[in-house]
């Protein structure tokens, strides 16, 4: 008889893989209704209320469709590459927190935290793991034998490879001023407020790590003003373009994956997690998910606003602009965490 | 315990076939990601033996970091397939005089002698837990950089030395090969 302390546990990690998973689904639902209204469109309005159903239609169609290869394409890293991608955006999540730890109304004799993960170099595996999904898009380029593939696949390494820089430095301020790389420590190191209303959280203290960590995320995710991998206008569709029905659909729900992990990560690192006003620790999860939200919603409104970068430009602010702002900022918070012994 | 033995022996079959393969095999880019394979199997040996910093460090810098460069000069040669190169043409390459072959079974001697007098030493030393004078539980990642910055901050620095040495080194030939083609670059 397993323990109900280990079935709360798969529970969670359960959870996780649903929300992740209906996650791609509804941001893809979001993007398309927010797109539409900035646009001055209406956006899907045909299936289910107010078009809701429509990222299910846009599944079955993907489902239906026929899984087409390249006769030159290599068959085994084909496939492969597609399912390395959904693997490391979903094994990524693992070690994020989402909220408080919780007995389940009693239900457990121990309180175990919401999290499926908790390790102790947590932030440095969501690094490590997101550095892994790579190679879903390197190979996908290249098994594809197309042209575009390859300069999609070549583009999205080098923008990764670059950005990863200034990731892992905006990073590292944080865990100065966190003294510990669980992302659970952090997130603790987080509660309360200053003068009474302050919440504090880390934003406050490091706005330009916030601001490299942002960037670098959207970087990091491909998504606009930094969508070169798949920029339409000059690649058809970048690394997938040869790529279709459900291997297609994984590419498409790796994306969008990481899109919540970063954004996961970044309300952890720098929003306070599940702290907040109004409500009670226990229900802290509340928090999370709209300041997660809230992040989301900001990547979706940048990419239909802001005109895509010069491939060129992205490289010179990434290498000569963010990574010398992301080191000083790091020794000045070193400086500052030795002076003040925070 | 007996499944921690289990999970040893699954890493340890993955770290060996796939390092095997990675030579085995003629295809450039699968040897590459049989590479990274074995490198991640390591990965998993570390987290085995405590040393959960070792084996994301490991991932980050070697799977991650090291590897995508060795994927990119592969993919960008577009090395299709190993050219295995006869005998008789690696001699006529020029590599071959008796002093250089002389010169390169005295180096393989000199680290084979090298490994078998570290591995001897290391059987005396005993377990990972007494090398450091710390003891196996407190490995967190400040120890590591308190252990790293002074027991070994000589070791280090050399290693860093040794690092730009080859940084240098690579820039120089790569350089002396572009001022020769494009002699307005200098």
């Amino acid at each position: 008889m397993p323990s109900a302390t280990l079935i709360a546990q798969l529970g969670i990690l359960g959870f996780v893989f649903f929300m992740l998973l209906n996650s791609a689904a509804v941001m893809v639902y979001v993007e398309r209704k927010v797109a539409a209204k900035i646009q001055q469109r209406m956006g899907p309005t045909l299936v289910g209320p107010y078009g809701m159903l429509q990222p299910l239609a846009d599944i079955i169609k993907l489902v239906m469709k026929e899984d087409l290869r390249p006769k030159a394409a290599d068959a085994i890293l084909f496939a492969a590459a597609p399912m390395i991608a959904a693997t490391a955006a979903f094994s990524a999540f693992a070690v994020v927190p989402f909220g408080a730890s919780t007995t389940f109304w009693g239900l457990l004799p121990e309180p175990i935290p919401l999290q499926i993960a908790d390790i102790n170099v947590a932030v440095l595996f969501v690094f490590a793991i997101t550095s892994m999904g790579v190679y879903g898009i390197v190979l996908a380029g290249w098994s594809s034998n197309s042209k575009y593939s390859l300069l999609g696949a070549l583009r999205s390494s080098a923008q990764m490879i670059s950005y990863e820089l200034s990731y892992g430095m905006a990073l590292a301020s944080v865990l100065l001023l966190a003294g510990s790389l669980s992302l659970r420590d952090i997130v603790n190191a987080q509660a309360g407020t200053w003068l009474g209303f302050i919440p504090r959280w880390f934003v406050f203290l490091q706005p330009v790590s916030f601001f490299i960590f942002m960037t670098a995320g959207v970087a990091e995710t491909n998504r606009a003003p930094f969508d070169f991998p798949e920029a339409e206008q000059e690649l058809v569709a970048g690394y997938h373009t040869e790529y279709s029905s459900m291997s297609f659909a994984m590419f498409f729900m790796a994306e969008y994956i990481n899109m919540v992990t970063v954004s996961a990560v970044a309300t952890d690192l720098f929003l306070g997690g599940w702290h907040g006003p109004f409500l009670p620790e226990s229900l802290g999860w509340i928090w999370f998910l709209l300041k997660v939200s809230a992040i989301l919603f900001f990547y979706v409104w940048m990419r239909w606003t802001l005109p895509r970068y010069r491939y060129d430009q992205l490289m010179k602010f990434g290498w000569k602009v963010l990574l010398p702002i992301a080191v000083a900022n790091m020794l000045l918070t070193a400086a500052g965490v030795l002076y003040f012994g925070v | 315990m007996e499944s921690s033995l289990a999970f040893f022996y699954v890493f340890a079959a993955v770290a060996v076939v796939s390092t095997l393969l990675v030579i085995a095999q003629p295809n450039p880019i699968y040897s590459v990601l049989l590479l990274i394979t074995s490198f991640m199997a390591l990965a998993g040996l570390y987290v085995l033996l405590d040393a959960p910093f070792v084996a994301v460090t490991q991932i980050i810098v070697y799977a991650g970091a090291i590897m995508v460069l060795f994927l990119f000069v592969v993919m960008l040669l577009n090395v299709a397939q190993e050219e295995t190169v006869s005998e008789a043409e690696a001699a006529s390459a020029g590599a071959s005089s008796g002093a250089a072959r002389g010169f390169g079974a005295l180096l393989a001697i000199a680290m084979a002698l090298e490994l078998i007098w570290a591995l001897n030493r290391s059987r005396g030393i005993g377990t990972a837990a007494s090398v450091a004078g710390v003891t196996r539980q407190s490995w967190s990642v400040a120890d590591i950089g308190r252990t790293l910055f002074t027991n070994y901050a000589f070791a280090f620095e050399a290693t860093s030395v040794l690092i730009l040495v080859a940084m240098i080194g690579s820039i120089t030939l790569a350089g002396r090969h572009l001022a020769e083609k494009k002699p307005w670059r200098r």
